[in-house]
C-alpha cells in the first residue's frame, strides 16, 4: 500500500541536486544562476514539506523504508524516513528559514567573486540536505549521516573565506569540538546496538526493548547522547566553538549557528525522550548544564562589543534555556523555543547583517549608533526581534520562554529563579546592543556615515517575514492559562511525547502561581529593558578596557584560556616530545639505523674480498671444516 | 698396527701442512707445504695398500693388491711435473715484483 | 712393545717433529732441509710397509730432485731469514685454529670406528718391485705412456713460462 508520503524522499534530495549543480558547475555558472539554484531548491523542498506537514497533521504518520543500508546478520539498518509530527514540524523550520536565508544571502555574498559565489551556495546546499537527513531518519545511523554532515558543513561555511588564517583555525576549533561530542553519540549508538540490538527508533521505543535496557544502560546512553548534543548544540562544555564561529558570512551563522544546526542536539534528546524520561539523573544532568550554560553565556554577553558575538553568546544562552526544558521533562516546549528562538534568531543576525552590510564590514558597537534614522526597515523588524528574545508579551519568545519557566518552577524553583536572573540578563544586553546601534548618535568614520543606506529588497523582504513570525510565530502555543485548548503545538505534538507522559507524574501548577511566575519575569526583564534602553541611548564611545569583574565577562571568563592550558598545552607538549623522541630518535632511528647497519654490514663484508689468495684458502678451508662437522656430527 | 695409527699420522702431516700454506707469506714455502700434503696422502695409500693385503691373505685370495702403491708413483710423477712448472711461475713472480711475498699478488681485490 | 711399534713411533716423531720445524724456520734455506728431512722419514715408513720400490724411487724423485729444484730457486733468489715477510699475527692465530680444528674434527670422526684393521708390515709381496713392474705394464700400461707426455708437456711450459722476453 503506497502511502503518498514515500515521495519524501524528494525533500533533502533536492538540496542534494542543487549542491551537485553548483559544485560541479561552479567555474562556468553565473552569480544569478547559481543564486537562482541554490534558493529555488529549497524552497520546492519547503513546498513539499507543507505538503507533508498538512498530510502528518491530518493523521498520516509513515516511515518511509526506501533500502536496506547495513545488513548483518544480527544487525540490520535500513535507510529509512519517519515522517510524524516532530520531524515534519522541524522539516517546515528548516526549509522555510532556510530558504529565507538563501535569498537574503544572493543579496549579501554579491560581492563575491562567481566561483566563490556558487560554491557558497553548494555548501548551503549540502547543508540542507545534511540536516534533513538528520530530522527525518528513522535511526540513530542515518541520523548520525546527517549529524557529521552538519558538522561537516559548518566546517565548510565557518572557513569560508579561507585565505584568513584565524578564520580556518575558528573552523577547525568548530569542527574538533564537534568531533568530540560525536564520540560520545557513536558510545551511545554501540551501547544500544549491544543491548538492544537495533538502531531503529519504533523498535528501540517500543516497550518490550525498553525492558532489555537496565538502569544503568539507560543512564549512560543517555549521558552519552547528552555529550554528543553539548557538542553540537554548544554547551559547557563545548560551547567555545560557537562564539568563534562567528567568523563566517553573516547568513551562516543565521542558518547554522542560530536556526538549525544548533538545534540538532535538542532535536535528537526530544526525540529520545523516553529514554531520558526513564533516566532521572541524566535530566537532572541536562537540566543543571543548561541553566549553567545560560547563565555563563548570558553574563559574558553583557560585555561583548562585536555585534555578532553578543549574538552567539546570546544563542548559546537560549540553547541553554532549551536543554533546561528538556531537562525538566517539558518536552514541548523545548521544541516550541526551538521553533520560536529559530524566527527571532534568524531574524537578529540577518538584521545584524543588514547593519553590517550598511556600515561596510564594521562590526565593533562602540563605532556604530544612531543608525534608526538611516534603515527604517532594519531597524523596525530587528526591534521586533529583540522584544521577541526578551520574552514580551505577546511576541512568539514569550510564550515559549514562559512554558520553560513554569515547568522549572514545577521542578524546582531554585532552577526557576535563575532562569527568571538569565531572562533579566538577556533583556538587559538585547536592548545595550539595540540601544548601542540604533539609538544616540552616531559613532563611526565620516565615510561610513554616507555609506550608511538601507538594504536592498533582497535583504529586507526575509527581515519582514521573519519579523512577523517572531511577531505572531508564538500564538499557535498559547498556554492553559489563558485560553482553554489554545496550545496547538502541544495537541499537535502529543504522539511524539505520549509515552513519556504516560510514565512521568504531572505537576499541575495552579492558575494563580502561574500568573505570578508569568508576572515576575515580564516585570523583571522590563526592567532590565527599560535601564538598558535608558542607558545605552545615552551611550558616550569608550574604547577604555573594562577593569574589574567587567574584565572576566570581556574575557569571556577565561574558559578559552583555561582550555588552553588544560587541554591543549599538553597535548602540544605531548606531540612534541613524540615527535622529538619517538619520531627522530626511535622510529627514524630504527630506519636509518637499518640503513647504517647494512651499510656497516656491507662495508666489512667488503673486506672478504682482499684479494689476497691466502685470505681465500683459509676461507676455504673453514668451509672444509664445516662442511665435515655437518656430514660428520650432525 | 693398526690402520688407525697410520691414519692419525697422516692426518696430522696433512694438517701441519694446511696450517703451514695459511701461515707463510712466502711463496716457496707455502709450495713446499703443499708438497708435504701430498706425501701424507702417499703415506695413507700405501698404507690402506697393505691393509688390504692383509685381509686378502686372510681371506686366502691370491689377487694383487698393490695398486694404490701404482696410484702413489703415478702422483709422484705429476708432483715432479708441477713443481717443475710451479717453480717456473714463482721465478716469473720474482722477475717481475722483486718479492715471494704472496700478500702482493692482490690484483682480484673488490 | 715390539721393536716394530717402536720404529714405527719414532719414525712418525720425526716426521711431524721435522714437519713443525719446517713451518716454524724463518730461513727458507733451513724450512728446505727439514722437509728433506720429513721425506726421508716417509721412506722409512714405506720401508717398515715393504713397499721398498716407494721407499726408493721417493728418496730419489723427491728429496733428491724436487728439493734440490727449490734450493736452486731459493739460492736464486737470494732469499734469507731478513727478507722473510711477516704474516699478520691474527691471521696466523686464525690460521693455526682452523687447521687444528680440522684435525680434531677428523680425528674425533676417526676414533668413532670400532673395526680393526690390522695391516701387514715387514711382509708381503705387494710391494716388491717385480709384482709392482708387472701390473704397471700390464694393466697400466696407458696411464704410464700418458705420463711421459704429461712430462713432455710440463717440461716445454717451465721452458716457456721461464723465457726473457
Amino acid at each position: 500500500m503506497n502511502n503518498v508520503l514515500q515521495i519524501a524522499w524528494l525533500i533533502p534530495v533536492l538540496p542534494l541536486i542543487g549542491f551537485i549543480i553548483n559544485g560541479a558547475g561552479r567555474n562556468i555558472l553565473s552569480k544569478g544562476i547559481a543564486g537562482f539554484i541554490g534558493s529555488s531548491v529549497v524552497l520546492a523542498s519547503f513546498l513539499l514539506s507543507i505538503y507533508v506537514f498538512i498530510q502528518v497533521a491530518n493523521g498520516n504518520t509513515h516511515v518511509a523504508h526506501y533500502f536496506n543500508f547495513i545488513n548483518i546478520e544480527t544487525l540490520k539498518i535500513a535507510f529509512d524516513f519517519k515522517i510524524d509530527q516532530l520531524s515534519s514540524l522541524f522539516l517546515l523550520i528548516i526549509t522555510g528559514v532556510g530558504f529565507l536565508i538563501h535569498v537574503y544571502s544572493t543579496s549579501y555574498m554579491h560581492n563575491e567573486p562567481a566561483k566563490d559565489f556558487a560554491k557558497y551556495f553548494a555548501y548551503l546546499n549540502l547543508f540542507v540536505f545534511s540536516m534533513l537527513l538528520l530530522v527525518m531518519g528513522a535511526n540513530y545511523v542515518i541520523m548520525f549521516i546527517g549529524w557529521e554532515g552538519v558538522g561537516l558543513c559548518s566546517y565548510l561555511l565557518i572557513g569560508y573565506w579561507f585565505k584568513n588564517n584565524d578564520y580556518t583555525d575558528a573552523a577547525k576549533k568548530a569542527f574538533v569540538m564537534n568531533r568530540i561530542g560525536d564520540l560520545g553519540f557513536l558510545l551511545a549508538v554501540f551501547w544500544l546496538i549491544s543491548k538492544v540490538g537495533t538502531v531503529s527508533f519504533d523498535e528501540i521505543f517500543a516497550a518490550e526493548s525498553l525492558q532489555k535496557l537496565s538502569t544503568t544502560d539507560i543512564t549512560g546512553i543517555t549521558l552519552l547522547l547528552f555529550v554528543g548534543a553539548t557538542g553540537k548544540s554548544a554547551q559547557i562544555p563545548l560551547y567555545t566553538w560557537l562564539p568563534d564561529a562567528m567568523a563566517g558570512p553573516t547568513p551562516v551563522s543565521a542558518l547554522i549557528h542560530a536556526a538549525t544546526m544548533v538545534t540538532a542536539g535538542i532535536y535528537m534528546i526530544a526525540r529520545s525522550n523516553i529514554l531520558y524520561t526513564m533516566a532521572p539523573v541524566t535530566q537532572a544532568v541536562v537540566a543543571i548544564t543548561g541553566i549553567a550554560t545560560a547563565v555563563l553565556a548570558a553574563t559574558i554577553a553583557l560585555k561583548q562589543n562585536d555585534i555578532k558575538k553578543v549574538l552567539a553568546y546570546s544563542t548559546v544562552s537560549q540553547l541553554g534555556y532549551m536543554f533546561v526544558g528538556l531537562g525538566v521533562g517539558a518536552y514541548t516546549g523545548a521544541v516550541f523555543h526551538v521553533m520560536t528562538h529559530a524566527f527571532f534568531k534568524a531574524l537578529l543576525f540577518l538584521g545584524a547583517g543588514s547593519v553590517i552590510h550598511a556600515m561596510g564590514g564594521e562590526q565593533d558597537m562602540r563605532n556604530m549608533g544612531g543608525l534608526k534614522k538611516h534603515m527604517n526597515i532594519t531597524h523596525l523588524t530587528f526591534l521586533l526581534g529583540c522584544l521577541a528574545i526578551a520574552g514580551m508579551p505577546p511576541f512568539s519568545g514569550f510564550f515559549s520562554k514562559d512554558e520553560i519557566l513554569a515547568a522549572a518552577f514545577s521542578n524546582s524553583p531554585v532552577l526557576w529563579g535563575i532562569g527568571v536572573i538569565t531572562a533579566m540578563m538577556t533583556a538587559f544586553y538585547m536592548f545595550r546592543l539595540y540601544g548601542m546601534t540604533f539609538l544616540g548618535k552616531f559613532r563611526g568614520t565620516h565615510e561610513q556615515e554616507h555609506h550608511l543606506h538601507e538594504s536592498p529588497v533582497a535583504i529586507t523582504i526575509p527581515l519582514i517575514i521573519l519579523a512577523i513570525l517572531a511577531v505572531f510565530g508564538g500564538l499557535v502555543g498559547i498556554p492553559e492559562v489563558f485560553m482553554h485548548g489554545g496550545h496547538k503545538l502541544e495537541a499537535f505534538l502529543e504522539p511524539v511525547f505520549a509515552q513519556s507522559n504516560a510514565i512521568t507524574v504531572k505537576h499541575s501548577l495552579s492558575h494563580s502561581t502561574e500568573y505570578m511566575l508569568m508576572a515576575v519575569s515580564v516585570t523583571g526583564a522590563l526592567i532590565a529593558l527599560i535601564y538598558a534602553w535608558n542607558k545605552y541611548s545615552k551611550y558616550q564611545k569608550t574604547m577604555a578596557e573594562p577593569t574589574g569583574f567587567a574584565k572576566i565577562l570581556a574575557n569571556k571568563w577565561y574558559v578559552d584560556e583555561l582550555y588552553n592550558g588544560m587541554i591543549i598545552s599538553p597535548l602540544k607538549s605531548l606531540s612534541v616530545f613524540f615527535n622529538n623522541i619517538i619520531e627522530k630518535k626511535v622510529i627514524d632511528g630504527m630506519v636509518n639505523g637499518t640503513g647504517k647497519a647494512v651499510n656497516y654490514g656491507s662495508r666489512q663484508l667488503r673486506w672478504l674480498q682482499s684479494g689476497q689468495v691466502g685470505a681465500y684458502i683459509l676461507l676455504i678451508v673453514i668451509g672444509i671444516l664445516i662442511l665435515f662437522i655437518i656430514q660428520l656430527f650432525l | 698396527m693398526d690402520i688407525k695409527a697410520y691414519i692419525i699420522l697422516s692426518l696430522t702431516l696433512f694438517t701441519i701442512g694446511i696450517i703451514g700454506v695459511l701461515i707463510r707469506r712466502n711463496a716457496i714455502i707455502i709450495f713446499m707445504c703443499i708438497e708435504l700434503m701430498l706425501n701424507a696422502v702417499n703415506l695413507l695409500l700405501v698404507a690402506f695398500s697393505k691393509m688390504h693385503a692383509a685381509s686378502a691373505v686372510a681371506k686366502a685370495s691370491p689377487d694383487f693388491v698393490g695398486d694404490a702403491q701404482i696410484f702413489v708413483f703415478f702422483i709422484m710423477v705429476v708432483a715432479a711435473a708441477e713443481v717443475s712448472v710451479g717453480l717456473a711461475i714463482i721465478v716469473m713472480l720474482y722477475r717481475n715484483t722483486h718479492s715471494v711475498d704472496v700478500n702482493f699478488l692482490n690484483r682480484l681485490k673488490n | 712393545m715390539s721393536i716394530t711399534t717402536l720404529i714405527f713411533y719414532l719414525l712418525s716423531v720425526m716426521a711431524a717433529g721435522s714437519a713443525i720445524m719446517m713451518l716454524l724456520s724463518k730461513n727458507p734455506v733451513k724450512s728446505i732441509l727439514w722437509l728433506i728431512v720429513v721425506f726421508f722419514a716417509i721412506s722409512g715408513h714405506y720401508v717398515l710397509l715393504n713397499a721398498q720400490f716407494l721407499a726408493v724411487v721417493n728418496i730419489i724423485v723427491y728429496a733428491g730432485a724436487i728439493m734440490v729444484l727449490f734450493l736452486f730457486v731459493v739460492m736464486l733468489m737470494n732469499l734469507n731469514a731478513e727478507s722473510e715477510p711477516a704474516k699478520n699475527y691474527r691471521m696466523q692465530l686464525i690460521g693455526i685454529i682452523s687447521g687444528g680444528s680440522l684435525l680434531l674434527i677428523l680425528v674425533s670422526a676417526l676414533m668413532q670406528m670400532n673395526a680393526q684393521q690390522p695391516v701387514q708390515m715387514k711382509i708381503g709381496d705387494a710391494g716388491l718391485i717385480a709384482n709392482l713392474g708387472k701390473t704397471l705394464f700390464t694393466n697400466y700400461v696407458v696411464p704410464f705412456e700418458i705420463s711421459s707426455v704429461l712430462f713432455l708437456s710440463a717440461m716445454i711450459g717451465a721452458v716457456v713460462i721461464g723465457k726473457k722476453d
